[in-house]
């Protein structure tokens, strides 16, 4: 293994050098550096000229000067660029805002995907199957740009326009209830009958739903409140269990129950801490989550301990996520204020000088995290789906998978301990090359939505013919790209033994 | 599934023994199976429609075609620009079938957007079939002799494709399309396609590897045929499914590739156009003109979507138990 990773290393390192060469001397030549000033009538034209001469050293040929850029990288430095900006700082910034912008992206996709892609391969060739692969596909032909484009006309502008008054219009309510049941009867199998009341059935919620939340004008002042809290908390306690443990041994339910309980109730005591907290009291308490939850497994647990820690830590979790999610959502009206009502926004990563307490902040970010990471999410949406459905198909036609059944396991161990977890060997090392991918796809998406990222960096430089800050962000990319496949490669290995690495 | 429909199906009735089955070769089960997929085939009707509209509309390469206006002449400013294109029958209410005089409205300088539109659907397809041939060619050909000669050649080669892997395509693209993207959409396609060709080339060695120990290429080596004979006769029409399946897939890519080049401005470059120009360049008219920003966006949707289709519908056909999704 080790001898594996240091050949590894040692062959990337090269295979990186021979890449900043090419993507060094491309640069150099994509272009005129000078042409803006070539074009400037001012006086001191020739001055000019000569300075930016100096400091790109354009007298000296393409491969002198790359030897030049590789000597300061060695020892450290990433050069200016050639307005004579530090790029180090720069690219800090930029790494800063593209990380945050990847990181909700991957994760909302991965989550959705895989769950998404699991449930049409239990059900496949199913009505919901079809549609989920017809979606996959326009996903994958969807120009990203153009998606981009709509989002911030239909989904900002148009969006904040309807929060001022946001009934929902009777067809509309009537179209989302039509959606609904068609998504519950398209989930259900079994013969018409079934489906049909499964269809009913969903209709009804979603038709209550949404008139419920047009006629309280939820959309103005959202929020779950203390009942809706409680009671979601312990229907996923209930959900976790049953996907987890299985209703038939009481300890596990009782100790996700309790967790959700506690949860609940731990909210309403520390209301005075959660009026105004900071990022580090929040991870303290999801880490005290964790470690009572794991002490209401272990000492409710019985015969099933394990499982029931599991599932206790997962409610817990979920649990402080609804808090969360509701404290939030409260402090929204305050903040539609504060913005003249146009939460959602469009353009770069912030509010210019914006001032509020942790809640309005995050819902500033969020707000402008929102359209990006949606328009970033489609492609690796649709791959993850594609990927966990073919995998967790593959994976059911194998014969553990028969024996388990064979051996009388309920669909759900079968499903949940048996498949699930081997299906998912395949998509982790996808999310090691998509990661990485995607930083470097951030690219049009920052340009739409006028991010100060990673893309924007790169694509300034290019325009520019300005070697410096090209050669930082494919560092940092390349790096990425390198390092992600390795550990791609890895945890292949690891999850999969009868992969060797050689 | 379509195993299932070719075993149910009857022999022919001159079949005296009374069996089932019917001789037919690779070729003619690739293409039942491919028309047998209904995606498929839309996406084939749709893709030869756009290329029949595109390129005989407006005319191609100094060839007129039935349209009568082009993408480069400006004229009269009729109605703000508005699309004259009706589809509604006037018993329904509507103004007829009929195109009118600016089907697809008119930019900002009165340039009749349909010819505008058409042009950069030209662009698409040729950026397509360029890219589709340039990059298969390379790939196959790199991933051949990697995986048939193995050795210092293979080093050399897959180093190389690990190079240009560890490049992310849009950033070596653009600084392609900075460099060519005026030389017109031909140059740019050759490019393109001669940066997009790693994943083929993998892909292809992979194949070769294994195909290179079997045993009827044994025995070709053991009569002495030559090795590019080898390569070409024997091994490479084995690999032909994962060719044309991942040729397919990395054309409708590079569909898109172009068209966020030349949104971002570094693909094809004014007085000529293609569809991501046109939309970056109406990005902000999307309220007052809407139909600036939608044409050339459900063309590009329309080019890609039947070409992924062709391509699923190609996978299927060629490999019909393959459920693992390359995406």
């Amino acid at each position: 293994m080790i001898v594996f990773i240091a050949r590894r290393l040692v062959i990337s390192f090269f295979v990186l050098l021979a890449a900043t060469f090419i993507i060094f001397v491309l640069t150099a030549l994509s272009g005129d550096p000078l042409e803006d000033l070539r074009q400037d009538n001012s006086p001191n034209k020739a001055n000019k000229i000569a300075d930016r001469t100096e400091r790109m050293e354009l007298d000296v040929p393409i491969p002198v000067r790359y030897l030049g850029w590789l000597g300061r990288i060695v020892r450290g430095e990433l050069g200016v660029n050639r307005d004579g900006q530090d790029v180090a700082p720069l690219l800090g910034h930029a790494l800063s805002a593209t990380l945050q912008l990847v990181l909700a992206a991957t994760v909302l996709a991965v989550v959705v995907g895989i769950v998404v892609g699991i449930v049409s391969a239990l059900r496949q060739y199913s009505g919901f199957d079809y549609s989920v692969t017809f979606a996959a596909f326009v996903c994958f032909s969807l120009p990203i740009f153009w998606i981009a484009v709509m989002l911030k006309q239909y989904m900002a502008i148009e969006f904040n326009n309807w929060l001022k008054d946001p009934g929902i219009p009777p067809t509309v309510i009537g179209v989302l209830t039509l959606l609904g049941g068609l998504i519950f009867g398209a989930l259900t199998v079994g013969d018409r009958k079934r489906r049909l009341l499964a269809f009913l059935v969903g209709a009804a919620i979603s038709g209550a739903l949404f008139t419920l939340l047009s006629v309280t004008r939820w959309f103005a002042d959202p929020g779950f409140g203390l009942p809706l809290v409680l009671a979601i908390s312990l229907a996923a306690a209930v959900g976790f269990t049953v996907l987890s443990a299985g209703l038939r041994q009481r300890g596990p339910l009782y100790a996700a129950l309790a967790a959700a309980l506690i949860g609940v109730v731990a909210s309403q005591v520390l209301a005075p801490v959660l009026v105004d907290p900071t990022w580090l009291e929040i991870i303290g308490l999801a880490l005290v989550t964790v470690a009572v939850c794991v002490g209401l497994g272990y000492g409710l647990g019985g015969f099933q301990r394990r499982q029931a820690i599991t599932t206790s830590v997962l409610t817990g979790l979920f649990t402080g996520a609804v808090i969360f999610l509701d404290h939030m959502l409260q402090a929204f009206a305050a903040y539609s204020k504060v913005v003249r009502g146009r939460p959602i926004s469009t353009i770069g990563a912030r509010t210019p000088n914006f001032a509020g307490d942790f809640w309005q902040l995050n819902l500033d970010s969020a707000g402008h995290l929102l359209l990006p990471s949606m328009a970033l999410i489609l492609v690796s949406l649709a791959t993850y789906t594609r990927y966990s459905r073919a995998s967790m198909l593959e994976v059911m036609n194998q014969d553990y998978v028969r024996t388990a059944r064979a051996k009388g396991l309920p669909e759900r161990t079968v499903v949940v301990k048996h498949a699930f977890r081997n299906g998912l060997i395949p998509v982790t090392t996808l999310m090691a090359f998509d990661f990485a991918g995607v930083i470097g796809g951030a690219v049009v998406t920052e340009n739409v939505f006028g991010w100060q990222g990673m893309g924007n960096l790169f694509i300034k430089g290019l325009r520019e013919v300005d070697p410096a800050p090209v050669m930082a962000f494919f560092i940092v990319t390349g790096t990425a790209i390198v390092v992600f496949n390795m550990i791609a490669d890895i945890l292949y290995a690891y999850l999969d033994p009868r992969i060797r690495l050689s | 599934m379509t195993l299932n429909a070719q075993a149910t199906e009857p022999g022919t009735p001159s079949d005296s023994q009374g069996m089932a089955i019917v001789a037919r070769t690779q070729g003619q089960m690739v293409r039942r199976r491919f028309f047998r997929h209904r995606a498929a085939l839309a996406g084939m009707i749709i893709f030869g429609f756009v290329i029949v509209l595109a390129f005989s509309s407006i005319g191609f390469a100094g060839i007129p075609g039935w349209w009568d206006k082009t993408y480069l002449d400006t004229g009269p400013l009729t109605n703000q620009g508005r699309p004259t294109l009706s589809l509604i029958p006037e018993f329904l209410g509507g103004t007829g079938i009929h195109l009118g005089e600016h089907p697809f409205g008119q930019d900002d300088i009165g340039i009749d957007y349909f010819a505008l539109t058409m042009r950069g659907a030209q662009q698409s397809i040729i950026i397509a079939f360029v890219v589709g041939i340039v990059a298969t060619l390379t790939g196959a050909v790199v991933g051949a002799l990697a995986g048939y000669f193995r050795g210092r050649l293979e080093a050399v080669l897959m180093r190389l494709t690990d190079v240009m892997i560890t490049i992310p395509v849009l950033v070596i693209a653009a600084v392609v399309g900075r460099m060519m993207g005026d030389s017109g959409a031909l140059v740019l396609g050759v490019f393109l396609g001669l940066v997009t060709w790693p994943t083929l080339g993998r892909l292809v060695r992979g194949e070769f590897l294994s195909l290179r120990e079997k045993e009827f290429v044994e025995a070709a080596r053991a009569i002495g045929t030559r090795p590019s004979r080898i390569i070409f006769r024997h091994i490479l029409p084995n690999t032909v499914g994962v060719i044309i399946v991942s040729a397919t897939l990395g054309i409708a890519s590079a569909v898109l590739l172009e068209s966020a080049l030349s949104f971002l401005g570094l693909g094809i470059q004014a007085p000529d156009t293609s569809l991501g120009q046109l939309i970056s360049r109406y990005r902000s008219a999307m309220v007052v003109r809407p139909w600036l920003f939608w044409w050339p966006g459900m063309f590009i949707i329309m080019i890609a979507l039947s070409i992924n289709f062709i391509g699923d519908g190609l996978r299927d056909a060629f490999d019909p138990r393959q459920t693992r999704v390359r995406a």
